[in-house]
């Protein structure tokens, strides 16, 4: 059955310079001495690495892991030791350097265990990633992980179209692949169908390559199914394209900003599905790929190349003649000058071009555009180059984002015809560089505003976070405060601030009663003397400022708790006078109250020395304990309430609300006060 | 006479109630001026320029309060755009100010940091995570630059690492040929 092709619009016929590399079969590499072998070789994320210098590595196993769902783990390309990860010169036009891990051959190429993968049986989820942790990417240059592909569309995928298509001048890879292993790419291709779902599957072969279509075809009898189909098509400059394969085999035009999955059609290039094979089956990770030698060689010839091969190894191997310059990856219109000779082969690198100044002359200077329109007329994604070119020279792009600069493919078709030798192609690069960077900028602004905004916004909402909680506390400490019954007579329970003071007052001495005691119980011989000491001379002061402590008794203890007593009413008196001056009529009334409760605790204190003196020590101390604080207490106080802001004054109130609150409760226990005059 | 009065009257009531109506209806919330010119201002949050951050500063432009020459970050690419946007003449940096600089991130020497958290406060983008008597470090990605970080550190472990471009961020240049090239 003859099928009915479409074409595509644009496009060129440059001399495609194919048969000299496919005289050769695929050759082999011979390990080189040493393999670097770049993390970020696919598009998306950088993988990270899960090997340190010294460690020994088999072939096949792991070294970096994907970062997130856009990426694709990487694998040791052969055994041997890790020499180091560190950034080394990628395959790239800007000469930048990039992690990569370096790998001393061990000779031996030992391989990890490989399992082939039960993938009728696993879950589509699970196989996706095993394909991403597989190192699975798109081979015919694009390095897309194929893992992301391998969903079916919304509206599923009625056809998978093969990518054998392979146009660009010099490069043979895919041709020799389909030519030696066929069976295997069918084999593959029928897996990425039953995970897709598809009905059919288009194998889309340009037809200048006769061994290829027809090795294809006898192997897609073989294995098939019935639902599989070789379609040559003809041959013309970029029908590789994924976009316009899609174009020749369906008739399918994907529209700007849509996918073709959208249109239920899914790409895969032959090398891909080669490799989902050698994973699937075999369980093999992708640690190689074929690549064609060609240019300025002696013998240009595909070879099989691990990842991570010098360059210049490889064209070693195809005779490098004298007068080359230059390394470029890819083919002659899409390819990319390499910084240096020694760069290492990775996942994109489908061929290495071998250049010269006679092979490759350098282009004619560049002449103003004449309007020809030719540039219009080869482009194959119905753009306007020159519009395109205009506005990107003149940096404005918008404009040339207007006319879909993203669209292009940079196929490099616009260049090839201008009569004026404009190099089109590096006004877009440029131009979507600069896009790209803008972007990356004002993501960047817009984040840091949000952030900045937020933090604001926290800080903020803290403050007021904090405020609220104060009055809340101190609204409810009053309330607490005014219904209360225990709350002292001498403090007049109309004055809520008084209450409040006088009931964190009571607090913070049920607070002191009980900690005290856990002081004294520990004490060590040594310490106890030294007490003792303290509390002798104590005992002097105290008997020169009152005659109360006339009873030594023959129990010293209970002569120095009477000591300590005197004392503190000794430091009262001594303080008192000096604050009483100052004090308004409110702050009077309370320093009465506050003494009314003073002399009261001092005479249970005094009762209690007095009755059972040597039974409650510690009862006894706590008390002359508390008589003290309270009069440092009463000494600070006034002072500093006159000094207070409305603001200060809130955070005093709120903190007097919460002895308020303790006091209340320890309130049961405190019987004294309720005796208190 | 009354006929054409009345109409008038009814016509002048129904349109001042149609724009009343639109003026609550299609109200704009902010001020749309000070956030075009926020648009642009680099969002470095450093203070360089005077104001506690890009949107007083936006603010203060807007309201003639501030000139266009005064944030460093944004370098002369910015005041062109301000100059653009708001039909002002073109004037280079105020030295005042500071000086343009390469973007660079904030980097914690983080043996020597003694987990104080006084940068974790002075960073208006939070992008330093740390715990006191921890070790802080920066997140690269949130950095703006703004070296606010640098004066509290009491240990002076915080230094400015210029940012290099990776495979990832560089981009082509303009196509240019050399004369010399051309002439031959």
């Amino acid at each position: 059955m003859i099928r009915a092709l479409f074409g595509f619009n644009g496009g060129v016929k440059p001399p495609t310079n194919k048969a000299e590399s496919t005289r050769l079969p695929i050759g082999a590499v011979p390990l080189p001495p040493e393999l670097i072998v770049p993390l970020h070789q696919n598009v998306g994320g950088t993988p990270y690495p899960l090997v340190a210098a010294g460690q020994f590595v088999l072939k096949g196993q792991r070294i970096g892991a994907a970062d997130g769902q856009l990426s694709s783990a990487v694998h040791a390309p052969t055994s041997g030791r890790v020499i180091a990860v560190e950034p080394c010169v990628m395959p790239h036009s800007s000469g930048l350097k990039g992690l990569c891990v370096r790998i001393a051959p061990d000779g031996e190429d030992r391989w990890i265990e490989c399992e082939p993968l039960p993938w009728r049986s696993l879950p589509p989820d699970e196989v996706r990633d095993a394909l991403r942790d597989a190192g699975i990417v798109g081979l015919g240059g694009a390095v897309f992980p194929s893992h992301l592909k391998l969903r079916p569309g919304d509206g599923g995928t009625s056809t998978l179209v093969i990518n054998g298509a392979e146009c660009e001048p010099f490069i043979t890879c895919d041709d020799m692949q389909m030519r030696e292993h066929a069976a295997k790419i069918v084999r593959g291709a029928s897996i990425i169908q039953h995970m897709l779902s598809a009905r059919q599957v288009l194998i889309g072969i340009e037809d200048n390559k006769p061994e290829a279509i027809a090795a294809m075809h006898s192997a897609v009898e073989l294995h098939g199914g019935g639902t599989m189909e070789v379609v040559a098509v003809p041959t013309r400059y970029p029908a590789g394209g994924a976009k316009q394969l899609i174009r020749v085999l369906t008739g399918i035009e994907v529209p700007h900003g849509r996918r073709s999955t959208d249109y239920g059609v899914q790409c895969f290039n032959t090398g891909t599905a080669w490799a989902v094979a050698d994973y699937v089956v075999h369980g093999r990770p992708l640690i190689s790929r074929i690549v064609t030698v060609a240019g300025n060689v002696e013998q240009p010839r595909n070879f099989e190349v691990l990842f991570g091969t010098p360059m210049s190894h490889v064209a070693k191997l195809a005779g490098i003649r004298p007068d080359t310059d230059r390394f470029i990856m890819g083919g002659p219109m899409m390819g990319y000058r390499m910084p240096s000779f020694d760069v290492p082969v990775v996942k994109a690198t489908n061929c290495i071009l071998v250049g010269s100044a006679a092979l490759f002359p350098p282009p004619a200077p560049e002449m103003p555009c004449i309007r020809c329109g030719d540039c219009a007329r080869a482009c194959p994604a119905d753009l306007q180059p020159f519009e395109l070119y205009w506005h990107s020279r003149a940096k404005n792009f918008g404009k040339a984002q207007e006319y879909h600069l993203f669209d292009c493919i940079e196929c490099g078709c616009c260049a090839y015809v201008c009569p004026s030798s404009i190099p089109l192609v590096d006004y877009y690069r440029f131009a979507k560089g600069e896009i790209w960077a803008h972007e990356r900028q004002k993501n960047a602004a817009d984040s840091a505003r949000d952030r900045f905004e937020f933090r604001n916004d926290r800080i903020e909402r803290e403050k007021q976070e904090k405020a609220e909680k104060l009055a809340a506390r101190t609204a409810a400490a009053r309330a607490a405060a005014q219904s209360s019954d225990a709350t002292p007579a001498a403090a007049p329970a109309d004055d809520p601030k008084k209450a409040l003071i006088a009931a964190a007052l009571a607090r913070a001495k049920a607070q002191r009663e009980s900690a005290q005691p856990a002081n004294t119980e520990s004490l060590n011989a040594e310490q106890q003397a030294q007490v003792d000491a303290a509390d002798a001379r104590r005992t002097g002061a105290a008997q020169t400022a009152d005659t109360e402590a006339s009873a030594p008794a023959a129990d010293q203890k209970q002569s120095l708790i009477a000591a300590a007593v005197a004392r503190a009413k000794a430091q009262r008196e001594a303080a008192k006078p000096a604050n009483t001056e100052a004090l308004t009529p409110a702050q009077q009334a309370q320093v009465d109250a506050a003494e009314a409760r003073r002399a009261q605790v001092e005479q249970s204190a005094a009762n209690q020395t007095s009755t059972a003196p040597e039974e409650d020590l510690k009862k006894s101390l706590v008390a002359a304990a508390v008589a003290r604080a309270k009069a440092q207490r009463e000494a600070v106080k006034p002072a500093n309430t006159e000094s207070l802001t409305p603001a200060q004054q809130a955070q005093v109130d709120a903190a007097d609300a919460r002895r308020a609150a303790a006091q209340q409760d320890a309130a049961p226990e405190d019987s004294p006060r309720s005796e208190a005059p | 006479m009354i006929a054409a009065l009345l109409t008038m009257c009814l016509l002048a009531l129904a349109i001042g109630a149609a724009l009343g109506f639109a003026a609550v209806k299609f109200r704009v919330e902010g001020d749309p001026l000070v956030d075009k010119i926020d648009a642009i201002l680099p969002q470095t949050q450093c203070g360089q320029c005077g104001y506690p951050g890009c949107k007083p500063y936006a603010t203060a432009i807007a309201n003639n309060e501030a000139d266009i020459n005064q944030c460093p970050p944004g370098g002369e690419d910015g005041i062109h755009k301000l100059a653009d946007l708001l039909g002002r003449e073109f004037k280079p940096l105020n030295a005042e100010n500071g000086v343009e600089k390469p973007r660079a991130v904030a980097l914690i020497d983080e043996a020597t940091c003694i987990g104080c958290t006084l940068c974790i406060q002075a960073c208006p983008v939070d992008a330093i995570v740390g715990a006191a008597k921890h070790m802080h470090t920066i997140v690269d990605p949130l950095c703006t630059g703004c070296e606010l970080c640098i004066a509290p550190c009491p240990v002076d472990c915080i230094t400015m690492e210029v940012v290099i471009d990776t495979v990832e961020t560089w981009k082509w240049q303009y196509p240019v040929f050399a004369l010399k090239a051309v002439a031959q």
